[in-house]
């Protein structure tokens, strides 16, 4: 019972990981510059895609695939937001929407053309397949890295945002953007880079996600839901919220389909109304 | 105005007559969306047997004429038939890669009078939307209904848990497989049914571990979730030399099986078809097949394509081109042939497609994973089309 209970934490907690990875990038822009990215997952799939070509198809070994899945979807996503997304920081939300979701449908089918509509895999390295076992309990290698990575990541970004300049004007701009302006940094560059950094996060968390979810050209949208899920209930531009959105939603989740699996996934939703309906502008949510 | 229009009608029709040499073949598929490789495998089967066969038959050019569905959609699929029908004049509907688009495509067959071949939507229920209606895929029911009963006689597994996606191919799996495992004298221990999109199985793995049933039966679609549920038993440490995992061939398909490694090793499946098959006639299949579809393998989508054709040249040679839809369903019905998967046969009451069932473990052949059929029940009907009829 108790091992069991200890297997599902662990196996939420490491889907709170993949959730994190790949939804912080679009808290931290969405609370920035209040612009609504429903593209953020077609850059998690150009990192992923990135990874399964290098691996699949030139023979890299997959950890070394992981920062170039992160360029990549990095470059991507400065590219796009220099020459498509700032034409609309002024426009409505309606509009944002309308013009984002047209990049996911754009990335669905350039990736269905390049790659065909086939079902993807990658292969890992053996050491993080299979499992750890103690006692009744097992822990999978692949979630251990996750939680590593996602571990890792967490305290690098937190360090990042609290500890540097560029952290601190990321903060400014987030808080309040006219007097940051008017403080002399410069929003735009600040960003520009925030814009990279959460595009790269996506990359990495798409690559991350193959092996546990599989990769096709609908990936752009099949996780927009929860990844949406984790920045309303986080709360816009908050790093700490976003981490403690995707646990509570990856442990609820995992919980929910192990002791109520007439519920399904079901679970994940009723958490989100419940936190929303307490906290409306999300766990750590400023506005 | 008037005069006008009655040259282009007397041209038109001047121009039908031409036109009658042609044999349209309408196809909605679900060539976007989730499922659009589903219906891209199924439509490269059916390119696959023109190339093979050329595109000529008796005296008649055979032309495919697609269109988008979008996914399971059945207004759209009904709209887009009628379209076909209606504006395209093709003569045959086929295609149907999901059970409720091809139950409304029935009801266009049916009211306009077309011969329409289902390539794959394997609900039972779906052949008797259509007195003009055949199928050459699979029904659920003809391999869960065998697999069961062979399960618990010469499979020899006393109890046996279910674990089923929760959708209507799911519910019908694990009704089929559960009613014949029982009747055959096994017990069902619990069963939980998995939510359609669900990325991640580990818990529904732990819950099934925690009974440590002698075996478990899996029917989920294909695509990615075969691999993350294969993974899911790898991790939460289920040995598949103690339990048995029993699924449908979706469960170990080439993706599958790629993405699952060696954890795959020991999985038993019944299925109809597989692209590793080492008949003659499925090795040239799968050559010509990967030059059609840019190296991709043909797996059971693009076999029921493949034969979906078949059936329409040898019905269109029986009538000698016509397609009037009585005359092509009356050449259709009892067409027996040697198909890739195996000999295959059109039940001349049901219309439904008659063939082997397969029954396979995944072992290591030569450094590669491979489903080894070591059992075959040879031309299984479908068991709820034998029961619709006795209750007539």
């Amino acid at each position: 019972m108790l091992s069991s209970l200890a297997g599902v934490l662990f196996d939420g907690f490491a889907y709170g990981m993949l959730l994190f990875l790949l939804s912080v990038g679009l808290s931290v822009t969405l609370g920035m510059m209040n612009f609504v990215n429903l593209a953020h997952c077609s850059f998690a799939m150009v990192g992923a895609y990135a990874t399964f070509s290098l691996v699949g198809r030139h023979g890299w070994p997959f950890l070394a695939t992981l920062p170039m899945a992160f360029i990549a979807a990095a470059v991507i996503s400065v590219i796009l937001e220099r020459t498509l997304y700032r034409r609309l920081y002024r426009a409505s939300d309606l509009d944002q929407c309308l013009f984002t979701i047209g990049i996911v449908f754009i990335s669905i089918a350039v990736y269905a053309w390049f790659y065909t509509t086939e079902q993807q895999s990658v292969q890992v390295p053996d050491w993080l397949k299979g499992a750890q076992h103690v006692g009744a309990m097992s822990f999978a290698n692949y979630r251990i890295f996750l939680v590593v990575i996602g571990l890792a990541i967490t305290a690098a970004l937190v360090l990042l945002v609290e500890r540097t300049r560029f952290g601190a004007q990321v903060r400014a701009a987030v808080d309040n953007q006219r007097m940051a302006r008017g403080l002399g940094i410069d929003v735009d560059r600040a960003f520009m880079f925030t814009f990279a950094l959460g595009g790269g996060l996506a990359g990495l968390g798409g690559a991350l996600s193959i092996q546990m979810v599989g990769l096709d050209p609908t990936f752009a949208l099949a996780y927009l839901v929860y990844v949406l899920i984790v920045v309303a209930v986080g709360g816009l531009g908050s790093i700490g919220g976003s981490f403690a959105a995707a646990v509570v939603l990856g442990i609820s989740d995992m919980a929910g389909k192990y002791y109520f699996p007439w519920l399904g996934a079901f679970l994940i939703y009723l958490v989100m109304v419940a936190l929303l309906m307490w906290r409306p502008q999300g766990l750590f949510g400023k506005r | 105005m008037l005069r006008t229009s009655f040259v282009l009608a007397a041209a038109l029709s001047a121009f039908s007559v031409n036109a009658q040499q042609t044999v349209k073949i309408g196809m909605p598929l679900e060539l976007s969306g989730q499922f659009a490789d589903t219906a891209n495998q199924m439509l490269n089967g059916a390119k696959t047997y023109m190339k093979e066969h050329g595109d000529t038959v008796a005296g008649k050019k055979i032309e495919i004429i697609t269109k988008d569905v979008g996914g399971p959609a059945p207004d759209v699929a009904k709209r887009l038939s009628q379209e076909l029908v209606v504006r395209d004049n093709v003569d045959i509907l086929a295609g149907f890669a999901l059970t409720p688009n091809a139950m409304a495509a029935g009801d266009v067959s049916a009211e306009a009078k077309k011969f329409m071949v289902v390539m794959n939507a394997a609900t039972s229920a779906v052949i008797t939307k259509s007195p003009y209606m055949i199928r050459t895929s699979v029904t659920l029911p003809q391999v869960m209904e065998t697999f069961g009963t062979w399960a618990a006689t010469k499979g020899g597994i006393k109890q046996s848990y279910t674990m089923v996606t929760d959708y209507g191919p799911g519910h019908d799996s694990e009704a089929a497989f559960q009613s014949a495992f029982k009747a055959a004298g096994g017990t069902i221990v619990g069963s939980v049914r998995f939510p359609v999109a669900n990325p991640d199985f580990s818990a529904f793995v732990q819950r099934a571990k925690d009974i440590s049933p002698e075996s478990i039966f899996i029917f989920i679609p294909g695509g990615a979730q075969p691999a993350a549920l294969g993974k899911a038993f790898a991790e939460r440490g289920i040995d598949l030399k103690k339990t048995k995992v029993l699924g449908s061939g979706e469960t170990t398909a080439e993706a599958a099986l790629k993405s699952m490694g060696d954890n795959a090793l020991g999985i038993i499946t019944a299925w109809h078809y597989d692209y590793m098959s080492k008949v003659p006639l499925n090795q040239k299949f799968v050559k010509e097949y990967q030059s059609v579809a840019n190296g991709r393998n043909p797996d059971f989508f693009s076999i029921g394509g493949y034969d979906g054709m078949h059936a329409i040249y040898e019905a269109l040679k029986k009538t000698k081109g016509n397609t009037d839809a009585q005359a092509l369903v009356d050449a259709a019905k009892g067409l027996k042939w040697e198909s890739p998967r195996g000999p295959m046969m059109i039940d001349p009451e049901t219309r439904d497609v008659v063939q082997n069932v397969y029954i396979r473990r995944v072992e290591k052949v030569a450094g590669e994973l491979v489903n080894v059929p070591f059992d075959t029940i040879p031309m299984v009907k479908d068991p709820a089309g034998e029961r619709r009829k006795t209750q007539k």
